[in-house]
């Protein structure tokens, strides 16, 4: 299957892009999120995620060295997957949590499928669902920030699935991240700048996370505890996984929809489950299987939602 | 007795009913969660396939053809009664441990294939060795996926434990885990079958 002849439809216009510059861009972007954690919850935290990153590209290599194809781990995609997952685990997991979840993300989430462009679902968040179900004791289990030790302390959602009272956290602590959370997820300060970066330079619309967030605030504010229409919005759209889910994973191009109405479609979904597992649902937190379940959607989506031919009706 | 052979060897790995044919993946995926299950299971599918089969052969030309498929399930239900009330005098343990899924043989779809496809049309012997070799590739098959989930999934092998501090893989014991193993083990089994080819 070597094309030396490319075929593509019309217009034929060049640019200067490729996955590997794009994939590489999406971890830079990630950069300030990654600090962010280490800044709040320590050391340990870069260890988990210079583990999930290693075995994600050793599974990767050794993988498609195995099948007899062409080794590309430097197209930065397993590594956007490491890294990736890292931010979707706690600082406190054991060395072997983010080791098995990357070889599980990379081999049963992608290289199954046939590698890169070919899986069905996000390979990062089936890691984190798949290490979800198997040692839940150790996914929920969440570093206090600003500490540096091993004192744990529950999310903020939890907290408020348990109805207990959350006036020590203030707006301005869940934005800068002093909560606690995943590695990536729980500063949104540096998760905002990675994302307007990416939008900036056009790599991800602002479709999917745009109507992800809107939505999931939509709901909180409609169905607040104390009756219609008295949610805290604000809170729902910073705690959580939210922001790191709707700007670097929903967003990933192999398992999101192709046309703009697709990702409406797909960002509302999204929204919707979310939504409706944070409130009625039985664990706190329901970014990454919306994410997954609409995942499973997009292919439909996009048979639905295909752009009229020019010269068509 | 080659061509016997070869219709008891057909079952355990030309026409595996499990990783060939694809037939009976309910109670695969709902019993294989311990070796002592599967093992019980196959046992039991293994006797109801032998008994289904020689019986079907032998009054093929006297069943008539409309009515054929509720004659089997007649036939078939007599063998899995004897197998469940067998099971409940003898091992109650186990029958506690498969429940719904030793009298639902009686539709187990590699029992009332094997009539339909195999039995109506041939001879008795021919047919005895037949439900044999389908009933031990069932077996076969069932020991493997159970011993993998009962590895991962609970750290042990027919109960006994065996690396000391291995956390078990919760997700492989449970429905998910079952459609992913059986899932990569087909997998595993049409790359043999590609390579041999």
């Amino acid at each position: 299957m070597t094309n030396k002849l490319i075929v593509s439809v019309s217009p034929h216009l060049h640019i200067n892009e490729s996955v590997r510059k794009i994939m590489w861009l999406v971890v830079l972007s990630l950069v300030p999120a990654g600090l962010a954690g280490v800044f709040i919850f320590g050391p340990q935290a870069l260890w988990v995620i210079l583990l999930s990153v290693a075995s994600a590209l050793v599974t990767e290599g050794v993988l498609q060295a195995l099948t007899k194809g062409k080794v590309t781990i430097s197209d930065g995609s397993a590594f956007l997957t490491g890294l990736l997952l890292a931010y979707n685990l706690p600082a406190d997991v054991p060395f072997w949590i983010p080791v098995v979840g990357s070889a599980f993300s990379i081999a049963i989430g992608k290289q199954v499928f046939g590698g890169l462009g070919q899986n069905i679902f996000n390979p990062a968040l089936v890691g984190r669902v798949f290490l979800m179900a198997s040692w839940p004791r150790y996914m929920t289990i969440f570093t206090k920030p600003m500490i540096y030790d091993a004192v744990t302390q529950a999310t903020p959602l939890a907290l408020l699935k348990e109805n207990k009272i959350l006036a020590h956290i203030s707006y301005w602590d869940l934005f800068l991240g002093k909560r606690g959370g995943c590695i990536g997820e729980v500063c949104i300060l540096a998760l905002l700048l990675g994302a307007i970066f990416l939008l900036s330079r056009g790599y991800i619309s602002w479709h999917i996370p745009i109507t992800y967030i809107f939505i999931v605030g939509l709901f909180a504010y409609v169905f607040g505890p104390g009756g219609f229409f008295t949610g805290d919005w604000l809170f729902h759209i910073l705690s959580g996984g939210l922001v790191l889910g709707a700007f670097f994973m929903a967003t990933d191009y192999v398992t999101s929809p192709l046309t703009q109405k697709g990702q409406i479609i797909f960002g509302i979904g999204c929204g919707l489950i979310t939504a409706v597992i944070r409130l009625w649902g039985g664990y706190p937190e329901g970014v990454s299987y919306a994410i997954l379940m609409m995942n499973a959607a997009a292919p439909i989506i996009d048979r639905y939602t295909r752009n009229r031919i020019y010269g068509t009706k | 007795m080659k061509k016997f052979l070869v219709e008891f060897l057909n079952g355990i790995v030309k026409e595996n009913p499990t990783f060939v044919l694809l037939l009976g993946l309910c109670p695969t995926l709902a019993v294989s969660i311990s070796v002592v299950n599967g093992i019980g299971m196959g046992i039991a599918a293994t006797f109801v396939l032998l008994g289904s089969n020689i019986i079907i052969s032998l009054i093929k030309n006297v069943i008539p053809d409309r009515i054929r498929i509720p004659c089997y399930i007649v036939v078939i239900a007599t063998f899995v009664t004897i197998a469940e009330l067998s099971m409940k005098a003898y091992s109650p343990v186990l029958n506690r441990a498969l429940g719904i899924y030793v009298p639902l043989i009686v539709v187990n779809c590699i029992v009332l294939g094997r009539a339909e496809a195999y039995a109506a049309k041939n001879t008795v012997v021919n047919s005895l060795f037949d439900g044999l070799g389908m009933g031990i590739g069932f077996t076969l098959a069932l020991i493997l996926i159970s011993g993998i989930r009962e590895f991962l999934g609970a750290g042990k092998i027919l109960g006994y434990t065996l690396i000391k501090g291995f956390e078990p893989v919760f997700v492989i014991g449970m429905p998910s885990g079952a459609l992913l193993v059986i899932g990569l083990l087909l997998g595993f089994f049409n790359l043999l079958k590609s390579k041999r080819e």
